[in-house]
């Protein structure tokens, strides 16, 4: 398993883990009635759970498991994919972060800091495609 | 890799791809407040990142590495499994763009029906692959 799979995949189940404690947080913010403040963690519950988790797992075996690029350079160029890596989970970092404090200031800090997220985890999002895309043929 | 999966999961890159970008729009407009109309974009975000990406991708996987039948030469009743993938994208579509072109809930309802039609076909072809490994 390359390196970059075990990083992609170990810090996929970190946020499985995360995600799910969320999960349990928004569900009893519901049963005990606890701060309705609370709402703004919901896109912060399921994006970490279907980018953190499900996307991130599937970047991790895709990387290692699919046909190869080519001869030289079986899983396409690995320093994009490093820079993948670094950019999709700096973009969920600061996404988890800012965007229940812009819910809840209306400092243009924060505002900033979700702008940054955003095209963060879409640029991560276009190199994925841009490595994985020749990687997907017959034979 | 079998042309159903190749078309599988390049389709589902592509929603992704869409998708990742339509949420990046609806993020910027909620932090800096670009055009509120950014958010007639949600269904087809929610649409095509859990069903165009995930879904389709979890299908093409499937439809290539699941057991095969006769010494891994046949992959089973494979016109099932095109099937879902015409009715899984029908039905991204329909659901996805409906709200956003302001056509009417039944646009949506249809491209649901679509999709669970979608699901019964693809687990038609991959029940009988589910079974240990031929030797
Ligand atoms: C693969 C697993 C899961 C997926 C894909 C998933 C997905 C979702 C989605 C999309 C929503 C938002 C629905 C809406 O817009 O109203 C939601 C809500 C919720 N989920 Fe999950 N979920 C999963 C597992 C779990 C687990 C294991 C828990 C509990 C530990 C959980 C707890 C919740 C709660 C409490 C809400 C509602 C929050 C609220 O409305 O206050 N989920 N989930
Ligand atoms: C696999 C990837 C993704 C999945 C499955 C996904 C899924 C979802 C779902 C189910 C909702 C609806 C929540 C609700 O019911 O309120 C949602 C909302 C949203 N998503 Fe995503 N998403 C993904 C990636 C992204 C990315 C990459 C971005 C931004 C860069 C993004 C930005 C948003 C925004 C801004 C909303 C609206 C949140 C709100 O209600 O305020 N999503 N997404």
């Amino acid at each position: 398993m390359p390196t970059l799979t075990r990083w992609l995949i170990k810090t996929a189940l970190v946020y499985f883990v995360a995600s799910l404690l969320i999960g349990v947080l928004l569900a009893a913010r519901d049963a005990f009635g606890l701060s309705p403040a609370l709402a703004a963690l919901m896109p912060v519950y399921f994006h970490l759970l279907m980018v953190g988790w499900v996307t991130q797992l599937i970047f991790g075996v895709a990387f290692w498991m699919f046909p190869r690029y080519s001869k030289e350079m079986p899983r396409g160029r690995e320093g994009l994919a490093w820079a993948m890596y670094a950019s999709l989970n700096a973009g969920l970092l600061l996404r988890a972060l800012s965007e229940p404090m812009h819910a809840a200031t209306t400092a243009p800090f924060w505002a900033g800091v979700l702008v940054v997220s955003a095209l963060l985890k879409w640029s991560a999002g276009l190199m994925f495609v841009a490595n994985m895309w020749k990687r997907i043929r017959e034979k | 890799m079998p042309r159903l999966s190749v078309l599988l999961i390049r389709t589902a890159l592509v929603y992704f791809a869409v998708g990742f970008t339509l949420g990046c729009l609806m993020l910027v407009e909620k932090a800096v407040r670009i055009d509120p109309v950014l958010w007639r974009f949600f269904d087809a975000h929610v649409e095509f990142l859990l069903v165009g990406w995930t879904v389709q991708l979890a299908m093409g996987v499937a439809f290539w590495m699941l057991p095969r039948f006769e010494g891994g030469t046949s992959r089973g009743n494979e016109p099932a499994a095109w099937t879902a993938f015409f009715l899984v994208n029908a039905g991204v579509l329909l659901a996805g763009l409906g709200s956003f072109l302001g056509l009417p809930q039944a646009v949506s309802l249809v491209g649901r029906l679509c999709e669970a039609g979608a699901a019964l076909a693809f687990a038609v072809h991959a029940w009988p692959r589910i079974r240990p490994s031929p030797a």
